[in-house]
């Protein structure tokens, strides 16, 4: 196994266990720091794929902000403690959705390997060899403020859209 | 070199462990942590395919996703938020207010 591999399992598994631990803390601020620690874990996988800016913005962005958001909420509402009956208790349609589809993605893989597998590339997929691209911060401005300007000029209205209705939906009514 | 397929796997799995959050929990502030990890999945798989087909379109588009998010956890929180103060709860269970 060489480095880039062990780097990769030991990532994707601390993404995938506070994933769960997330998921399966009763106490929401527990939850929320295991989130945190799976952005991280994230990052880092970024990293690995050469897309620094991007792992930058995990940790600045998602992590620094959005998580501290949640933060801020959950100590304003003074939720310490887990809701009685905090788990929903699956109705069987639900049990049933949830094994066809996991049957359904399980087939995908089993098909999707096999056509990874083989030297010829997907039909109107990758190219053979791909040109390495680097996902530094000059890299990924270019391409942001060149190819997508009027999306990213679209984005700062849906910004303040957003926080327009933050004000009004949390307002005290009166 | 770790394959590109390995990548998706790992987003495919986190990804339904966001599912599974949003399924089985009560506390609506577990169930947006839940969706939160679901975006993050969906970000891996754009930058493991960014850089498997060379082309930086992915990665902006991981950008793009990260605004988006900020923007639902503002107003989802505030609905949340909104909501607390009206039924005393985060349970999901009790926001019925638009049941006919």
């Amino acid at each position: 196994m060489s480095v880039a591999e062990a780097i990769f399992y030991l990532l994707g598994g601390l993404a995938i266990g506070s994933a769960v631990l997330a998921i399966s803390a009763p106490n929401p601020v527990a939850s929320l720091l295991f989130v945190v620690l799976a952005f991280f874990a994230l990052a880092g996988l970024f990293v690995t794929l050469d897309a620094h800016f991007l792992a930058a913005i995990q940790i600045l962005v998602y992590a620094g902000a959005i998580l501290v958001l949640f933060l801020f909420v959950i100590m304003l509402l003074n939720l310490g403690s887990a809701l009685p009956r905090e788990w929903l208790a699956p109705p069987p349609v639900l049990i049933l959705a949830t094994a066809a589809g996991a049957a359904f993605l399980l087939v995908l893989f089993f098909v999707g390997y096999r056509g990874l597998s083989v030297a010829a590339p997907l039909p109107g997929a990758l190219p053979a060899a791909a040109p390495a691209v680097s996902g530094t911060t000059e890299a990924v401005g270019l391409a942001l403020f060149r190819d997508f300007l009027l999306p990213f000029e679209v984005t700062s209205l849906l910004l303040l859209v957003a926080m327009v209705g933050a004000v009004v939906l949390a307002k005290r009514e009166r | 070199m770790v394959p590109v397929s390995h990548y998706l796997t790992l987003s495919a799995i986190l990804f339904a462990v966001g599912v599974l959050g949003v399924l089985t929990r009560r506390n609506a502030i577990i169930v947006f942590l839940a969706v939160e990890i679901m975006l993050s999945a969906v970000n891996l798989a754009f930058v493991a395919l960014s850089r498997a087909s060379g082309n930086l379109d992915g990665q902006v588009m991981v950008f793009f996703t990260i605004t988006v998010a900020a923007a639902e956890a503002a107003v989802g929180l505030a609905i949340i938020v909104a909501m607390f103060r009206r039924r005393e709860t985060v349970d999901i269970a009790s926001f019925n207010v638009l049941k006919g």
